[in-house]
C-alpha cells in the first residue's frame, strides 16, 4: 500500500457537506471509493464540477429574473417577433449591467483612475467576508458534529450586544486593554447563548434546531429590552433603539489605512480560520467531535462523552458567531448597535457553510464569494437599480443545486455517479 | 419485496430526539404541580410586593349587541387573592393525583391557567378596563396565520417530512395573493392564489427532501431565504413601481354571521370575523377529523411512523408525503393570504415577521396533534395581542418579556419540562427503497 493510498486520520471525517449533498457514506463499499478517490474522478464526475455547475445555474436564474424585471427588456418584448434583435440587446444591456457593476463593486472599479479607488471594491469585499467566515466557521463546527446550528442570529445580536455594552460604557481604557475586552465579552456571550442549545440537546435531548431558532427570538427580544434601559444598551434621552456610539479605543482599527474600510475582523477572521482548522483536524478535541458527527452511539462506546462534546461544540460556534457579532458592532457598524445589528448573516452563515462544505478553508473560499456578492449588490442597487436581494436569491440556488447533485446532473444530462 | 434504511440516524437531521443521549426520566407527572405551585406562588408574590387597590372593569359587551351583558366591576386585590386560592386548589388538586398515581386531566392546567390569567388581568389592570371581546377576539385574529401554519407543519410532519420552510409558504402564500387579488379584483381569487403558492414551495420541499434525500431542515432553511430574497426582489423591482395595479388588494370584510354573531360574548369573539377565519374553522376540524378518522389520515400516520411498515403493506411511501406535504403546503398558504388580505391591504417585504417559526412552535408544543397545535397557536396569539393590551395599560411587565413568551415555552416543552414532546417516529427521514 502505497503513501497515498492509505487513509490518513483528517482525510476520514464526516462531512456535514456530504449529508447534505449525497447519500452518506453506509456501507463499506463507498468508504473504500472515497479512500482511493482521485482528484481527477473528483472532477470529472465528482461534487467539484456539481459545484461550478450549481454556481453557473444559479447565476443563470439570476439573469433571468434581472431580465425579466428590467423596463426595456419588457418593452421590445411585446414586439420580440418583428425586431428580436431589439430584445436580444435589452436582455444583454440589463444582464451585462448588473453583472459589470457587480464586478465594479466587488473587485475592481474601472471607472475611476486613482489605483486606491479602483481597488477599493475588493477591501469592501474582504470586510463583508470577515462576518461570514466567522460565522460559516461557527455553523460549520456544529456540522462537523452533526448538529444544525441555525442560532446564528440570536448568537451574533447577543454577543454583539455584549461587545457594545463593554465598546461604549467603559471609558477612558487604553485601546491595548478596552479592545481585547470587548472583544472577548462578546464571544463570551455568544458562546453561552450557544451553549445552551449544547446543553439542552447533552441533558434532556431537545432538538438543536427548534432551540436554536427559538433563542434567535428571545435573543432578538432580549437585546430589544436592554436597548430600551438606560443601564444597559439604550442612548439617554433617545427614544431610538439604538446604544450610544463605541469609544474610540473599542473600535478595530483599520488595517489599509483609513481610505479603506477594511479593519482588524477580516484578519481575526483568517486566524479564526486557522484555529479552526487546527482544532477540527489536529487536535484530540476535534477528533472527537467528528467521531460524534460521524455516529455518537460508536463514539459513546468508545468512551468519548457524547453530551460533553455537544456542549463544548456549542459554546465554540456560538463564540465563533459572537466573534462575528462584534465584528459587526467593533468594526463594520460603530455607530452604535441596534436588533438589526446581524444584518441577515447568522442566516448567510449556514449557506457559506454548506457551501464551504463544512471545512475551514471551503469556508473562508466560501465566505469570501458571498461577501464579494454582498459588496458587489449593493453597488448593482445603486448604480442599476437592480434590488440587492437578487444575491439572496442567487446564494440559496447555489445551496439548494449544491445540495442535490443529481438534479444537477440532471439538468446537464451529465452521467449519473454510478461507481460511487 | 423492498427494504428501507429507515434507522434514524442523528446525523439525518430528523426532529427526532437523539436517542443515544437523552437520559429518559419519567417524571412528567410531577412536573405539572411543581409548575403550577411555582406560577401560583410567584404570582403571590407579585401582588404582595407591588399590591394595587381599586377596581378592575372587565367589559364582555361590544357597542353594537343588540343584548349586551353588563360590565363586571370586581375589587381588583380580591378577586386577585381569590383567584390565587383558586389556583393553589387547584395545585393541590395536582399533587394528590400525582401522590395517588393517578393521570392528570386536561382541565387542572386549563382551569389554573384561565384562573391565573383573570387573577393577573385583574392585578394589572387595577382602576382600568379590560376589554374582553377584543382581548380573546383580537388573539384569535392574531393567531389565524399561526394556526394556518402550524396545520400545515402538523400534516408535514406527521407524513415524515420537516417542515421548516412554513415561514416561506406564508411568506410566498402573502406575495401570491396579493398580486392575484389586486389582478383580479376578488379577493376570494387570492385566498386560491395563496394556497397555490404553499404548494409550489412544498413541491420544492419534498423534490430535494424526498425524491433527492437532502436533508429536510436544510432545504427548509434554505428555501424561507429564497423566499425572502424571491419575494424582497420582486417587490422591489416589480411591485412597488406598480403598486396601484399589483399591489392594492381589496381586503376580505368583515362578515359577522347572522344567529351565531349574536350571542353574548362568544358571539363578537367567534363569529364577526373575516371569511378567512371561518374558512379556518372547517379546515382545522376537517384536519383533525381526516387524520384520525379516515384511512387517508392512517396511511399518513403510518408513513410518518414507520415507513418501512407502510411500504410493506403496499402503502406507496413516497408519493403520499408528496400528496401531504402539498395539502400541507397549501393550507400553510391559506395562511398568508391573512396578512396581505385581512391584516393589510397589500404585501410588504418580509411581512410574515417569522410568523412561520411560531407556528413551528407550536406544532411542537401542541405534540404533532392538529388540535393542540391549534390551541398552541391561539395561546401564542393570546400572549401577542395580550401584550399589546398591557402596554395600553401601562402593565409592568416589558412588552419585551410578553413577545419572548411563546418562544421560551417552545424551549421548555422541546426540553420536555412541560410535558415530553415527542414527534413521529421517522420524522425527518427520507425513505429509500431499495
Amino acid at each position: 500500500m502505497s503513501d497515498a493510498d492509505k487513509p490518513r486520520p483528517d482525510e476520514k471525517p464526516v462531512d456535514a457537506g456530504d449529508t447534505v449533498t449525497e447519500e452518506r457514506p453506509q456501507d463499506a463499499e463507498t468508504t473504500d471509493d472515497s479512500r482511493s478517490r482521485s482528484l481527477l474522478r473528483e472532477i470529472a464526475s465528482g461534487n467539484a464540477l456539481a459545484g461550478v455547475l450549481a454556481v453557473v445555474l444559479a447565476v443563470l436564474v439570476g439573469s433571468v429574473m434581472i431580465a425579466a424585471t428590467d423596463e426595456t427588456v419588457r418593452e421590445t418584448a411585446g414586439y420580440v417577433t418583428a425586431r428580436p434583435s431589439d430584445f436580444f440587446n435589452a436582455v444583454w444591456e440589463a444582464v451585462s449591467g448588473a453583472y459589470n457593476a457587480m464586478f465594479r463593486g466587488a473587485i475592481f472599479n474601472n471607472l475611476v483612475d486613482d489605483p486606491a479607488r479602483q481597488w477599493r471594491p475588493l477591501t469592501e469585499t474582504l470586510k463583508y467576508a470577515g462576518p461570514l467566515i466567522l460565522g460559516g466557521l461557527g455553523v460549520g463546527i456544529a456540522f462537523r458534529a452533526a448538529m444544525f446550528n441555525i442560532g446564528g442570529r440570536g448568537q451574533m445580536i447577543i454577543g454583539g450586544g455584549a461587545a457594545a455594552w463593554v465598546g461604549f460604557r467603559f471609558e477612558g481604557l487604553p485601546t491595548i486593554i478596552h479592545l481585547p475586552l470587548a472583544i472577548v465579552v462578546g464571544m463570551v456571550f455568544g458562546a453561552l447563548w450557544g451553549g445552551i442549545a449544547g446543553l439542552l440537546k447533552a441533558r434532556t435531548g431537545a432538538h438543536e434546531v427548534i432551540v436554536t431558532i427559538m433563542l434567535n427570538y428571545v435573543g432578538y427580544y432580549l437585546v430589544f429590552w436592554a436597548l430600551t434601559k438606560d443601564w444597559l444598551l439604550a442612548t439617554p434621552g433617545s427614544v431610538n433603539p439604538k446604544s450610544p456610539p463605541m469609544q474610540e479605543s473599542a473600535i478595530l482599527p483599520r488595517v489599509l489605512g483609513d481610505q479603506f474600510n477594511l479593519h482588524l475582523g477580516f484578519v481575526l477572521a483568517l486566524v479564526a480560520v486557522g484555529v479552526v482548522w487546527w482544532v477540527i483536524n489536529r487536535s484530540t478535541l476535534g477528533y472527537r467531535i467528528r467521531a460524534v458527527g460521524e455516529n455518537p452511539h460508536a463514539a459513546r462506546a468508545s468512551g468519548i462523552n457524547v453530551g460533553w462534546i455537544y456542549t463544548v461544540v456549542m459554546l465554540i460556534a456560538g463564540a465563533l458567531l459572537g466573534l462575528a457579532g462584534v465584528n459587526q458592532v467593533l468594526g463594520t457598524v460603530t455607530s452604535g448597535v441596534s436588533t438589526d445589528i446581524d444584518a441577515g448573516i447568522g442566516f448567510d452563515a449556514i449557506t457559506v457553510a454548506l457551501l464551504g462544505r463544512s471545512r475551514p478553508l471551503g469556508i473562508l473560499a466560501a465566505g469570501l464569494l458571498f461577501g464579494a456578492f454582498k459588496a458587489g449588490g449593493f453597488t448593482m442597487q445603486a448604480q442599476e437599480n437592480i434590488s440587492v436581494d437578487l444575491v439572496l436569491v442567487v446564494q440559496s440556488l447555489i445551496v439548494l443545486f449544491l445540495a442535490a447533485p443529481p438534479l444537477v446532473r440532471a439538468i446537464f444530462r451529465l452521467p449519473a455517479q454510478e461507481a460511487k | 419485496m423492498s427494504t428501507a434504511t429507515d434507522q434514524p440516524t442523528p446525523e439525518s437531521g430528523g426532529l427526532a430526539p437523539d436517542t443515544v443521549v437523552v437520559p429518559t426520566k419519567r417524571s412528567g407527572s410531577r412536573k405539572l404541580p411543581i409548575i403550577l405551585g411555582v406560577l401560583a406562588v410567584g404570582l403571590a408574590i407579585v401582588l404582595l410586593t407591588a399590591g394595587r387597590s381599586g377596581d378592575t372593569t372587565f367589559r364582555l359587551a361590544t357597542d353594537t349587541d343588540f343584548a349586551g351583558l353588563p360590565d363586571i366591576v370586581v375589587p381588583s386585590a380580591a378577586t386577585a387573592w381569590l383567584m390565587i386560592v383558586v389556583c393553589l386548589a387547584l395545585t393541590a388538586e395536582a399533587v394528590r393525583r400525582m401522590l395517588a398515581h393517578v393521570a392528570q386531566p386536561m382541565w387542572i392546567p386549563v382551569g389554573f391557567a384561565a384562573a391565573w390569567m383573570v387573577g393577573f388581568l385583574s392585578w394589572a389592570a387595577a382602576d382600568g378596563r379590560i376589554l374582553v371581546v377584543s382581548l380573546l377576539g383580537g388573539a384569535i385574529a392574531l393567531a389565524v396565520p399561526l394556526v394556518f401554519g402550524a396545520l400545515g407543519g402538523v400534516l408535514g410532519e406527521r407524513a415524515g417530512v420537516v417542515n421548516i420552510a412554513i415561514d416561506g409558504q406564508l411568506l410566498l402564500g402573502a406575495f401570491a395573493a396579493a398580486i392575484t387579488a389586486s389582478l383580479t379584483g376578488s379577493p376570494w381569487a387570492g385566498l386560491v392564489a395563496a394556497g397555490l403558492a404553499g404548494a409550489l414551495v412544498a413541491l420544492v420541499l419534498g423534490l430535494f427532501a424526498i425524491t433527492y434525500f437532502v436533508d429536510q431542515v436544510i432545504v427548509g432553511v434554505v428555501l424561507n431565504v429564497l423566499v425572502v430574497g424571491l419575494t424582497n426582489f420582486m417587490f422591489r423591482q416589480v411591485l412597488t413601481p406598480n403598486a396601484a395595479s399589483l399591489n392594492s388588494p381589496d381586503r376580505f370584510p368583515r362578515v359577522p354571521i347572522p344567529v351565531l354573531g349574536e350571542i353574548p360574548l362568544v358571539g363578537p369573539i367567534f363569529f364577526r370575523q373575516t371569511a378567512v377565519v371561518y374558512v379556518l374553522y372547517v379546515i382545522v376540524a376537517l384536519v383533525a377529523w381526516a387524520l384520525y378518522r379516515t384511512r387517508w389520515g392512517l396511511r399518513v400516520r403510518a408513513v410518518g411512523e414507520h415507513p418501512k411498515a407502510a411500504d410493506t403493506v403496499g402503502i406507496k411511501v413516497n408519493r403520499t408525503r408528496y400528496r401531504t406535504i402539498l395539502l400541507a403546503g397549501a393550507i400553510a398558504g391559506l395562511g398568508g393570504a391573512y396578512f396581505s388580505l385581512v391584516s393589510v391591504a397589500g404585501f410588504n417585504r418580509e411581512m410574515t415577521g417569522g410568523a412561520g417559526y411560531i407556528a413551528l412552535a407550536a406544532v411542537i408544543f401542541g405534540k404533532w396533534d392538529p388540535i393542540r397545535a391549534t390551541l398552541a397557536a391561539l395561546l401564542f396569539g393570546f400572549a401577542s395581542n395580550l401584550q399589546g393590551v398591557l402596554s395600553v395599560l401601562g402593565s409592568p411587565v416589558p412588552s419585551q418579556f410578553m413577545l419572548m413568551l411563546p418562544y421560551v415555552i417552545t424551549i421548555f416543552a422541546v426540553a420536555g419540562l412541560v410535558g415530553r414532546s415527542r414527534p413521529p417516529a421517522a420524522d425527518g427521514v427520507p425513505y429509500k427503497q431499495q
